[in-house]
C-alpha cells in the first residue's frame, strides 16, 4: 500500500518531468522517430518486404539500383533492400536484447558492489576482472559447445561480456554517491538499503549509464558481425547489417552499392542512438535544465 | 591618483532567460597601503567585479557593457590579453576561498610556488632556480610555515585548511604583487584560524604597502582589516565608506540589516530545558575509526579516536550546542548518538532505550523521532527528486501519512518552514542556499521527530540568510517542542542559539556549561583560546583584539 502510493508519487515526478523536456528536443524526438521506425520496419518485414530474403536470381547478379531492385542485388541476385530489412530484425535485437542484459546484470552488480564496499566489493570486481581476463571468444566458443547454437544464447553470450565495463561504471559511480549526505540523510529517516539504492542511489548514476549505453548499442551489433563471420553467431543465408557489411567491403571496388546501402542504415541507427542518448541524459538531470 | 580605479563598471550576463544586470553600474578605488572591503550576500556581484578586472569571467555569457578599471593609469577592461595575463602574474594576485581545489595535488607546493618566478614570461624577470627556491622558502617563514625548508616539498594533502591557506598566500605574494585580491579567504577555516590568517594579510599588506581588496559576505569579519568598505546588493552600491563611519554611523537601511544579522549575544527565547528528564544519554562513548591515512597507519592498524570516552545528557527540551574546530570529532558524536556511524564502546540511550543494543532493523521503529540537519544543503538533498518527494518520503516510508492526505501534509510542512506551495515541483538545483536548508530542516521536521541533531546547518549560509534560518530552527524547536543537539564552529551562533555548551577538541569535552556562564568565564584554556578568536564586529575593538594575538 505504502510503496504503492510512492511509485505513483515517483512515476509522476523525474520520468514526467524528463518526458516534457524530451519532447521539446527535436533532435532526440528525430532519434526516436528513427529507432520506432526502424524496428516497425523489422517487425513487419516478412510481409512488407519486396522479395524473400533468399530468394536468388542467378542471372540478374550484382545489379545497380534500379526501378525493381531499389537498392540493387548482390552477387547471388538477392535483393538488398529485402537483406537489409531482414538483417535489421537480427541486428536490433542483438543490439536491444544484448545491451538490455548488460545493463541489468551490470547495474545490479556494480551498485550492490559500490554500496555495500568492503569484502563483498573486492569479491564482486575481483570477479569482473577474472571475467575480463578470460579470452572473450574462448568464452563464446565454449558457451556454443555446451548448448549448441542459438540465436538466444547469442544475444546471452553477448550480453554476459558486455556487462562488465557497466558494472565498473556503476560500481565508481555509486561509490561516490554512497558518501554524499543525502544517502546519509536517507538512513536517517529509516529507509532500508535497497529502498536506498533503488530510489537515491540508481537514479542519480543514470547519466553515464545512458551514455555508455548508447555506446554499447553499436558495439554489440559489431560483434554480433564479428562472431557470425566467424561462423559463431547467426549464418547465411540469414543476415545482418554487420554481415551485409562484412560482404561489402570484400566486393566495395566491383559493386559499392552492397557496401554503401547498409553503411548508410547503420550509421543512421546509431546517429539515432546517440541523439536520443544526449537528450535522455539531459531530460534525465534536472541541473542541465539551462544553459 | 589611486592604484585602481574602477569607474562606471557595468557587467550583464546574457543567458538564456535574459540580461542578468551582476554588476550595475559601480564606482571604486583602492589605493596602495589600504584596504577595500567589498561585503554583500551571495549573487550581489562582489566576486564578478573582481573577476572582470583580472579578464577571469567566463565570457559569453558574461559581458562588460561599459567602465574603465584604471590600474597605475592603464585600462584593465580594454588593454590585450596579452598584456593582462602580465598583469595577473605580477602586479595582481588572487587568493580564493577554497584552498584544496586552488593548489594541485600532483605537485609540490615548493614547484607551484617558484613556477612564475623561472617560467615568468618575461625573460629578463626569469630567476634562477637556487635564487626562486630560497626565496620562496623566506617567504613560507614569513606567512608562519614551521619549518619551511622541509615543507617545500610536501603536497598540498599534507597541510592542514589553515595552513593551506597561508600557502596560497605565500604563492600569491611571490611576484610582489600590488594589488592582492582576496575572495573569502577565511570562509571555509575555523574561527581560531581564521583569526590568525586576518591578522596574517594585515601584517603583510603594512609590511608591502600593498593595496587589498578583501571580499566577504559577513561584515562582522572585515572589521578589523579594512579601511573603507563597499557594501553591495544586487550589483550596485549601497553604501560606501571608511570602516568606522560603516559600522558606527551608517543610516542605510540594508547596511543596518547586514549589521544585525551578525549574530550577537545569548539566546532571545526562553530555556525550556526539563531539568532532571534527560531525552538522550551517553555514556563512556567511544568511536575509533581505522587509520588509513598512511601506509604506515595502516600496517600497524592504528585507529582515529574520533570520539573518545564522552559522557554527556541532554535534558528534555534543551539546545545542547556542541563546538570545537574542524577534526575536534563534533560532528562523529552527533552521527554516533544518532548510530549513523558504527560505535566502538559506550551506550547511547534515548528517552531510556539503549539504542546501542538495537539491529538496523529495530532502530527503524526509532529513527522517526530522532532526526538530523546537515551542514551542505547542496549535498544534502537528491538533486533528481522534486521538494514534493523530498518531504513526502519520510512521511510515507514511516507509515505517517497515505495517499489521501500526503499532499496536504507536505503543503504544511512547506508553509511551516516558509517555502512557497507553489515551488512543490521544483528540483533542489533551482533554490538558493538558504531556501535549500528550509527544504532539509522540512524534511527533518516532517515525522515529528522529538530530538534533532543539526550538524553545522548554518555554515555554508551568507549572515543574513544565518540569521533567518536560525530564526526558523528556533520557531520550530519552541513549536514541536524540540531537543536539539546544535554543532557548529561558530561561537557566536552558538551563543545565540543554545542554553548549555559543550566544548570538544581531540575527541574529548574538555569543558561544559550553561552558554552566558561559560562566556562569561571560561575556564579551560583551550575554551578561551577558541572565544578571543571570535571577531567583533566592531572596528576599533576588532583591531586592538587582532594586534593582540
Amino acid at each position: 500500500m505504502e510503496n504503492h502510493t510512492l511509485e505513483e508519487e515517483k512515476g509522476s515526478s523525474l520520468w514526467r518531468d524528463a518526458w516534457i523536456k524530451l519532447s521539446k528536443n527535436y533532435l532526440a524526438l528525430f532519434g526516436l522517430g528513427v529507432i520506432v521506425l526502424l524496428c516497425v520496419v523489422s517487425l513487419l518485414t516478412p510481409w512488407i518486404a519486396p522479395y524473400g530474403y533468399e530468394e536468388q536470381n542467378l542471372m540478374l547478379g550484382a545489379s545497380a539500383p534500379s526501378y525493381q531492385h531499389w537498392l540493387g542485388t548482390d552477387i547471388f541476385g538477392r535483393d538488398m533492400l529485402t537483406r537489409i530489412m531482414y538483417g535489421g530484425r537480427v541486428s536490433l535485437a542483438v543490439g536491444f536484447i544484448a545491451t538490455a542484459v548488460a545493463l541489468v546484470i551490470g547495474i545490479s552488480w556494480g551498485a550492490i558492489a559500490g554500496f555495500v564496499g568492503g569484502r563483498v566489493d573486492a569479491v564482486m570486481m575481483r570477479i569482473v576482472d577474472i571475467m575480463y581476463a578470460l579470452p572473450f571468444m574462448i568464452f563464446i566458443v565454449l558457451l556454443m559447445v555446451v548448448f549448441g547454437r542459438n540465436i538466444l544464447l547469442l544475444f546471452l553470450a553477448i550480453g554476459a561480456v558486455e556487462w562488465l565495463t557497466m558494472a565498473r561504471i556503476v560500481r565508481s559511480q555509486v561509490m561516490s554517491l554512497r558518501k554524499q549526505e543525502f544517502i546519509e540523510a536517507a538512513y536517517s529517516m529509516g529507509l532500508s538499503k535497497w529502498t536506498i539504492i533503488r530510489r537515491h542511489i540508481i537514479p542519480n548514476t543514470l547519466g553515464p549509464v545512458i551514455v555508455y549505453t548508447t555506446l554499447t548499442i553499436p558495439s554489440v551489433m559489431l560483434l554480433e558481425a564479428f562472431l557470425s563471420f566467424l561462423g559463431l553467431g547467426i549464418q547465411p543465408p540469414q543476415s545482418s547489417w554487420g554481415l551485409l557489411i562484412n560482404y561489402g567491403v570484400e566486393t566495395m571496388e566491383e559493386y559499392p552499392w552492397l557496401l554503401i546501402f547498409p553503411g548508410i542504415t547503420l550509421s543512421l541507427t546509431l546517429f539515432a542512438l546517440n541523439f536520443l542518448g544526449d537528450g535522455l541524459r539531459d531530460a534525465l538531470d534536472p541541473r542541465a535544465s539551462k544553459d | 591618483m589611486a592604484l585602481l580605479d574602477v569607474n562606471g563598471l557595468k557587467i550583464y550576463f546574457h543567458t538564456r532567460d535574459g540580461v542578468v544586470k551582476a554588476v550595475d553600474d559601480i564606482s571604486f578605488s583602492v589605493d596602495k597601503g589600504e584596504t577595500l572591503a567589498i561585503v554583500g550576500e551571495s549573487g550581489s556581484g562582489k566576486s564578478v567585479t573582481c573577476y572582470s578586472l583580472l579578464d577571469l569571467l567566463p565570457k559569453p555569457p558574461a559581458k562588460i557593457e561599459a567602465g574603465s578599471a584604471l590600474f597605475d593609469g592603464e585600462d584593465l577592461l580594454s588593454c590585450s590579453a596579452e598584456r593582462i595575463r602580465q598583469i595577473r602574474g605580477n602586479d595582481i594576485a588572487v587568493i580564493f576561498q577554497d584552498p584544496m581545489t586552488s593548489l594541485n595535488p600532483f605537485i609540490s607546493i615548493g614547484e607551484q610556488l617558484i613556477e612564475p618566478l623561472i617560467y615568468h614570461p618575461d625573460p629578463s624577470r626569469r630567476i634562477s632556480r637556487d635564487a626562486a627556491k630560497s626565496r620562496a622558502i623566506e617567504l613560507l617563514d614569513e606567512v608562519g610555515i614551521v619549518d619551511p625548508h622541509s615543507r617545500f616539498h610536501c603536497y598540498a594533502h599534507e597541510f592542514s585548511g589553515g595552513m593551506r591557506q597561508r600557502v596560497m598566500i605565500a604563492m600569491a605574494l611571490i611576484t610582489q604583487p600590488r594589488l592582492l585580491i582576496c575572495d573569502e579567504p577565511t570562509t571555509a577555516l575555523d574561527v581560531t584560524i581564521q583569526a590568525q590568517i586576518l591578522e596574517l594579510i594585515k601584517k603583510l599588506q603594512q609590511s608591502r604597502d600593498m593595496a587589498v581588496i578583501f571580499i566577504s559576505h559577513d561584515l562582522g569579519v572585515v572589521a578589523g582589516i579594512a579601511d573603507k568598505i563597499m557594501v553591495m546588493c544586487q550589483g550596485t552600491v549601497r553604501e560606501a565608506a571608511d570602516a568606522e563611519s560603516i559600522f558606527y554611523r551608517s543610516d542605510n537601511a540594508y547596511t543596518k540589516s547586514l549589521l544585525a544579522a551578525i549574530p550577537t549575544g545569548a539566546k532571545t527565547i526562553d530555556n525550556r530545558a526539563e531539568a532532571g528528564r534527560p531525552l538522550i544519554e551517553v555514556s563512556h562513548l567511544k568511536t575509533y575509526f581505522n587509520d588509513y591515512s598512511s601506509p604506515a597507519a595502516r600496517a600497524e592498524k592504528r585507529q582515529v579516536k574520533a570520539v573518545d570516552d564522552v559522557s554527556l545528557a541532554i535534558q528534555r527540551g534543551e539546545i545542547l550546542g556542541l563546538v570545537g574546530e574542524s577534526g575536534s570529532g563534533k560532528s562523529t558524536l552527533g552521527r554516533s548518538i544518532l548510530q549513523l556511524v558504527p560505535t566502538t564502546s559506550g551506550t547511547v540511550s534515548f528517552d531510556g532505550t539503549a539504542l546501542s543494543s538495537l539491529s538496523t532493523a529495530q532502530l527503524m521503529p526509532w529513527r522517526k523521532r530522532m532526526q538530523m540537519i546537515f551542514q551542505d544543503p547542496y549535498a544534502s538533498l537528491n538533486p533528481r527528486m522534486t521538494v514534493y518527494q523530498t518531504l513526502a518520503e519520510p512521511l510515507l516510508y514511516q507509515g505517517l501519512a497515505d495517499s489521501s492526505t500526503i499532499d496536504q501534509q507536505v503543503q504544511q510542512l512547506m508553509d511551516d518552514v516558509g517555502l512557497a506551495r507553489a515551488s512543490m515541483r521544483k528540483y533542489p538545483h533551482e533554490f538558493s542556499g538558504g531556501q535549500r536548508q528550509r527544504i532539509a530542516i522540512g524534511r527533518a521536521v516532517a515525522t515529528k521527530p522529538d530530538f534533532i541533531v543539526a550538524d553545522e546547518p548554518v555554515s555554508a549560509l551568507d549572515v543574513t540568510i544565518q540569521a533567518q534560518i536560525l530564526d526558523l530552527i528556533l520557531t520550530l524547536v519552541e513549536r514541536h517542542n524540540l531537543t536539539m543537539l546544535f554543532i557548529s564552529h561558530d561561537l557566536s551562533v552558538v551563543r545565540s542559539i543554545s542554553d548549555r555548551v559543550m566544548v570538544m577538541h581531540h575527541g574529548v569535552l574538555v569543558e561544559q556549561g550553561d552558554t552566558e556562564a561559560l562566556w562569561a568565564k571560561p575556564k579551560q584554556t583551550y575554551t578561551q583560546n577558541l572565544l578571543r578568536a571570535i571577531p567583533l564586529a566592531d572596528p576599533k575593538k576588532e583591531r586592538r583584539r587582532l594586534s593582540s594575538l
